[in-house]
């Protein structure tokens, strides 16, 4: 019961932490206090936020496994979930503001500016993680749902490279998310190579706990 | 080019910045929802306390290309100026402790009249004027901005520069404890930037102390900046301490931080891409797209065109 409710609290916690981005900046473009360049700040503030919440959603495991607390899995699916939605408004804003809704000009930049490539290249990498996030999928894909989400890592590390290949010179913040993923891939890389999973003895893998729990 | 000298301002005539730039807001307003004329104006404004004093010209004065200009507000809140911080809204927000008075400028190298000047006597009998520019940054956003200032020529004449000086370098001024992004090796600090000599000397060349007809603010360079319109906005050292005449093509801060990206000339052209984003393009703010056709020599093609007579344009970036 008490697990129950400290779960509970996690989640709308997140749910809030997570929403807060967004509605500021609604609120701010619709009320335009953004600032001078309303559309920069949008792309600014939803590209950092998926990047966050992606950081964290990769940091889930690692403390599930050094605390021992099975039930913190369950806010690993909304915080990719957010993630993704996050970069898609990323997305978008660019390609409605900074492209004008032109393909041409979209794919020009994605072809001749690699820290567009890396860019979408990450939010590709999302979609499929994205579109597979529910139990059915869990279910259906059985063990190639452990290898594919492994994506995630992909999808932070193109993002922190997108990141690095943008800033015109400092490169403060890009080496903190670098340091953090670093960090975080390190203590998943013995998992990630062995055929068990490395995984402390549970009798349920990430992946079905998550499902039962939501 | 809009040069207007106007340099006795009865104070009757000067508005107060706090109407001048609610009455823009407020016109920008009616104009969104469909208002048209109105008594409200004069009463929308009751309450609000006026800032600074603007001169009532600025309401009719646009660029000669008829572009408005934007507001104050826009010019002192968004832009790049790393000694205070990366971000653009950085430079307003960590300013506040930078002292622009007293000020001098040492001038020096092949040069018959060098020295430590106050910046009074440096700029004693030169006639200041209103300058509508275009600012082009290099990052694909641009403002049109009326500068106050002075051509440079002005300067160089009085300071009489030997035959050998073939360049200009301008270095902004180095206090950590003042320009709290001077306290992390971001950039090479001081940063550094240059002109060939008849850069410096061209008309469209000015040495800006003010923005609105008003000394510049700290976020913007105060109290002494470079302005060179058909150039991307990074050549316009800010907050200058130093002017050297020089035989060499001096190494400016962007180039040195990146050559593949930065060059000495940095002239706007649409034709020649950014290695990572285009140049075709540019965001007039406050807009939203990055719709505006970007023009070569930032539209001063005809004034500027020919200093460059010859030049691979492409390569000398």
């Amino acid at each position: 019961m008490n697990q129950k409710r400290a779960v509970l609290s996690l989640k709308v916690a997140l749910w809030v932490c997570a929403l807060a981005p967004g509605a500021y900046l609604v609120s701010g473009f619709f009320t335009g206090s953004l600032g001078v360049n309303p559309v920069e700040k949008l792309t600014l503030w939803t590209g950092m936020t998926a990047l966050i919440l992606l950081t964290v959603s990769l940091a889930v495991t690692p403390v599930r496994r050094l605390t021992g607390w099975n039930p913190v899995i369950r806010l690993r699916r909304p915080l990719g979930l957010f993630a993704f939605f996050y970069a898609s408004a990323h997305f978008v804003i660019w390609f409605a503001f900074y492209n004008v809704l032109d393909f041409g000009y979209m794919w020009d930049d994605i072809m001749e500016r690699r820290f567009v490539t890396a860019g979408m290249a990450a939010f590709i990498v999302m979609v499929p993680l994205a579109a597979t996030s529910t139990q059915w999928a869990i279910r259906k894909l059985k063990k190639r749902w452990g290898i594919l989400h492994r994506g995630a890592y992909v999808a932070g590390i193109l993002g922190v490279v997108h990141y690095f290949w943008l800033v015109k010179a400092d490169t403060r913040l890009p080496w903190v998310f670098a340091l953090i993923l670093a960090v975080l891939l390190a203590f998943r890389l013995p998992a990630l190579r062995s055929k068990r999973g490395g995984r402390p003895r549970a009798s349920k893998s990430d992946a079905e706990s998550a499902a039962q729990a939501n | 080019m809009i040069i207007r000298r106007q340099p006795e301002i009865p104070s009757s005539e000067i508005t107060p910045e706090g109407v001048y730039l609610n009455r823009r807001t407020f016109v920008k307003k009616a104009a969104a929802a469909g208002v048209i004329g109105s008594a409200l104006g004069p009463a929308a404004l009751a309450g609000q306390s006026p800032r600074q004093e603007f001169h009532p010209r600025f309401e009719t004065l646009q660029s000669e290309l008829d572009e408005h200009l934007n507001t104050y507000e826009e010019i002192t809140t968004y832009n790049n100026f790393y000694e205070f911080g990366t971000r653009k809204s950085d430079p307003a927000e960590n300013s506040d402790a930078f002292r622009p008075r007293p000020w001098k400028v040492e001038i020096g190298g092949l040069v018959d009249r060098p020295g430590e000047y106050e910046l009074d006597d440096l700029l004693s009998g030169i006639t200041m004027e209103d300058r509508v520019y275009r600012l082009r940054c290099v990052e694909a956003w641009s403002m049109v901005i009326p500068w106050y200032g002075f051509p440079m020529s002005a300067l160089i004449n009085k300071v009489q520069p030997q035959p050998s000086a073939k360049y200009i370098e301008m270095k902004t001024i180095v206090r950590p404890e003042e320009m709290p992004g001077q306290r992390f090796p971001i950039l090479d600090w001081p940063y550094i930037e240059g002109l060939r000599m008849d850069e410096a000397m061209h008309p469209l060349t000015i040495l800006a102390t003010g923005v609105y007809g008003v000394d510049l603010p700290n976020q913007n360079g105060a109290p002494l900046r470079l302005v060179v319109p058909w150039k991307y906005g990074f050549k316009g050292v800010k907050s200058i301490q130093s002017i050297r005449f020089v035989e060499e093509m001096p190494l400016n801060t962007w180039q040195v931080q990146n050559s593949n990206e930065y060059g000495f000339f940095a002239n706007v052209n649409p034709n020649v891409s950014h290695p990572r984003w285009s140049q075709a393009r540019e965001t007039r703010l406050p807009g939203f797209r990055k719709d505006f056709e970007t023009m070569m020599f930032n539209g001063y093609t005809d004034q500027v065109q020919h200093l460059y007579a010859g030049m691979d344009l492409a390569r000398w970036k």
